[in-house]
């Protein structure tokens, strides 16, 4: 049996909150392999951040791993010291982040900061670290990468600290980068140039990046599979053409005829998703997304479905489990 | 063809449901920037810089561009949020820059905005039905407490709300919920335009739908005119029957959103278009990207000529020399500033 990358095996998270306790992260499982691009598609509260978190062992101090397996090379994570963790994210994994602003730190110049990996975690001494800075500058396409590492974080525009970010989550080459809505804060002409990016470093260094978005157009373009997640659970699963193509579950079937698309010529009134996305601390019994589904039978609000196979990828639906076909109801939403 | 509507006399006792419902001519709204002790001005931000645009009654107007490009600024200059600078609007005919303000006040009851969070700037321990009431107040359109309540009632119904819920707070509501009061509060005032500032864009996306829907019902049942403002140009595509592209404080491009969307003039705008991301993995796979160089110009030095040639791929020396004006390509109704359209 060949090793996954990375490989989540029942995850649970939970955050212990003053007004409860929020099952942020409820059973979840998926693997990575070295250079893919995997999408976690889902709206906020959906526990696609707390999972990244939760692999980066970044949680808030009201989160926990309650349960479940995370296994990176091989090696448990789970059971790591903070000092252990503090070593794997430095050189193995990376994660960047929607503000870049906020990860950057304004007192120092941003080639020091860019370099500062290697000290601590390569032992590379201020001079030679500066010189990766300038070549990371390069690779992401800043441009006067020289004049640029002097300056400070302040003078950069959005998406020249996204890729200043990008540049520091890259600069001890991480086998594993995780990307949380990396372009969401960006303009559209700037995130083409970001995303063109990340494709380009998946393709030439073999990483594997997770690509966590709200954006269906972006896990389009990018990402080899895509996972969906609701209520803190993984919905859907497969590869992005197979679950744009014939999506199984409702949520992503309602989310890809809710939003308008560039190319659609019409003007018909667009396929609602009724109700408001779920309160984790009041979740709806059976199936979670069930009040809201235009296909929902008598069953789903009493048991819950496990993730099972439907036509070539993972779903959590009685009703596509059942044989019916999504894309066949005309009429349902 | 706007300018000769301005220069004819076009005026409150002429104007007629036929002409444009908002007509707006040379507009700039410029921001002092201040530097130093004396807070001296040193520079002026042209968030908005010699703008021409029409709205035609009952029509929805797209405005995108990129952040920072003076689309809100517009926006509100038109509303007179913000006092601009220069220039001319005119609303019904009636220029609402040189208007008192017991004028601006009549005018005010014809118009609205609905913002991105209708609940940012207002104070939250008033309840929905203060909210939504309030405009019936400043306006005295309710005679009695009761009639209030009744007509509050009323405009929750029509965005979808129960009217139990005039006495709940606003942070007992989700996003969507939210901006459902703001659009109540919005037609409270049974407006003719409402300029809608990217009303869904801090919305999930399962939600945007709803009130994307919600805004084409009421535009048809009150014959509403929307300029709606936005980032995300599927939906404005969507929503629009003219969309206007905004560049560094300068509309660059209008035209119906179906021919904008299929041949595009503006290298900015063909750009804007090729960048957004369609949901489609067999489309967007297989679709040309038109890359652009580099950052957004300066709204306080803007480049000399045409503001986009310092990012533009087909800049000639001619684009650095004069700025192009938006009637240099002229195909019917569609207009764009630039020398060496994409055809």
């Amino acid at each position: 049996m060949s090793l996954h990358l990375l490989e989540l095996d029942d995850v649970h998270t939970n955050l212990t909150l003053k007004a409860g306790v929020v099952r942020a992260v409820d059973g979840v499982s998926f693997h990575v392999d070295a250079g893919e691009t995997l999408g976690i598609v889902g709206e906020s509260g959906s526990g696609k951040s707390m999972t990244a978190l939760s692999i980066m062992r970044l949680l808030p101090r009201s989160g926990r791993i309650d349960s479940g397996a995370i296994r990176f090379k091989g090696r448990e994570l789970t059971g790591f010291s903070e000092d252990e963790m503090e070593e794997i994210r430095g050189t193995e994994m990376a994660m960047i982040f929607q503000d870049p602003m906020t990860s950057l730190n304004p007192v120092y110049r941003t080639g020091w900061q860019v370099g500062e990996p290697l000290q601590i975690h390569r032992g590379t001494d201020v001079r030679a670290s500066l010189a990766a800075a300038i070549a990371m500058f390069k690779k992401v396409g800043i441009p006067e990468a020289e004049k640029r590492v002097a300056q400070y974080p302040h003078v950069f525009s959005g998406g020249m600290s996204q890729r200043a970010m990008i540049a520091m989550g890259l600069t001890t080459s991480p086998s594993l980068l995780i990307a949380d809505e990396p372009t969401t804060a960006l303009d559209v002409t700037i995130q083409a140039q970001i995303l063109d990016l990340l494709r380009n470093l998946n393709r030439d260094s073999g990483m594997a990046t997770i690509l966590i978005t709200h954006n269906l157009g972006v896990v389009a373009g990018i990402c080899d599979r895509v996972i969906v997640m609701y209520a803190g659970r993984v919905v859907e699963q497969g590869r992005t053409e197979d679950v744009f193509a014939h999506p199984e579950h409702p949520y992503t079937w309602s989310l890809l005829h809710s939003i308008p698309r560039l190319d659609a010529d019409d003007r018909e009134p667009l396929k609602v998703i009724e109700g408001s996305p779920p309160d984790m601390m009041r979740l709806p019994s059976g199936c979670k997304f069930q009040p809201r589904c235009p296909f929902a039978v008598e069953r789903c609000d009493k048991d819950e479905p496990e993730l099972r196979d439907v036509r070539g990828h993972l779903a959590r639906c009685w009703v596509t489990q059942a044989g019916t076909s999504l894309n066949g109801s005309v009429d349902a939403g | 063809m706007p300018a000769e509507a301005v220069a004819s006399g076009l005026s409150a006792s002429t104007w007629s449901a036929a002409d444009p419902l908002v007509e707006v001519r040379r507009l700039t709204t410029w921001f002092p920037v201040r530097s130093g002790v004396l807070a001296r001005t040193v520079g002026q931000v042209r968030a908005v810089d010699g703008v021409d645009l029409t709205i035609r009654q009952g029509e929805t107007l797209g405005l995108v561009g990129e952040s920072g490009c003076g689309k809100s600024t517009l926006g509100r200059s038109i509303l007179r949020l913000i006092e601009p600078t220069s220039g001319e609007v005119r609303f019904k005919g009636q220029d609402m820059l040189r208007m008192g303000p017991a004028a601006m006040r009549r005018m005010r009851r014809d118009m609205a905005m609905i913002f991105q969070d209708p609940f940012g700037s207002l104070d939250p321990r008033q309840t929905v039905g203060d909210i939504v009431g309030e405009p019936l107040e400043i306006h005295h359109l309710a005679r009695t407490r009761r009639q209030r309540q009744e007509r509050v009632r009323e405009l929750l119904d029509l965005v979808g709300l129960a009217s139990s819920f005039v006495d709940r707070y606003p942070h007992e509501f989700s996003g969507g919920q939210r901006q459902r009061v703001g659009i109540a509060r919005a037609l409270a005032v049974d407006p003719t335009f409402i300029v809608c500032d990217e009303p869904v864009s801090a919305l999930d996306v399962s939600i945007q739908a709803q009130i994307i829907n919600l805004l084409e019902r009421l535009q048809e049942k009150f014959n509403l005119t929307y300029l709606f403002i936005a980032h995300d140009l599927s939906v404005v595509k969507h929503i629009s029957d003219r969309i206007a592209v905004m560049y560094v404080g300068k509309v660059v491009e209008v035209s119906s959103a179906r021919e904008l969307y299929q041949s595009p003039q503006h290298p900015y705008t063909g750009s804007l278009l090729s960048a957004i991301p369609i949901p489609d993995p067999t489309v967007e796979r297989g679709r040309e990207r038109i890359l652009l160089k580099g950052d957004v110009a300066s709204p306080v030095n803007p480049p000399s000529g045409c503001r986009f040639r310092t990012r533009c791929f087909k800049a000639q020396p001619r684009c650095a020399e004069s700025e192009p004006p938006l009637d240099t390509v002229r195909l019917g109704d569609h207009l764009a500033a630039c020398y060496f359209p994409l055809g």
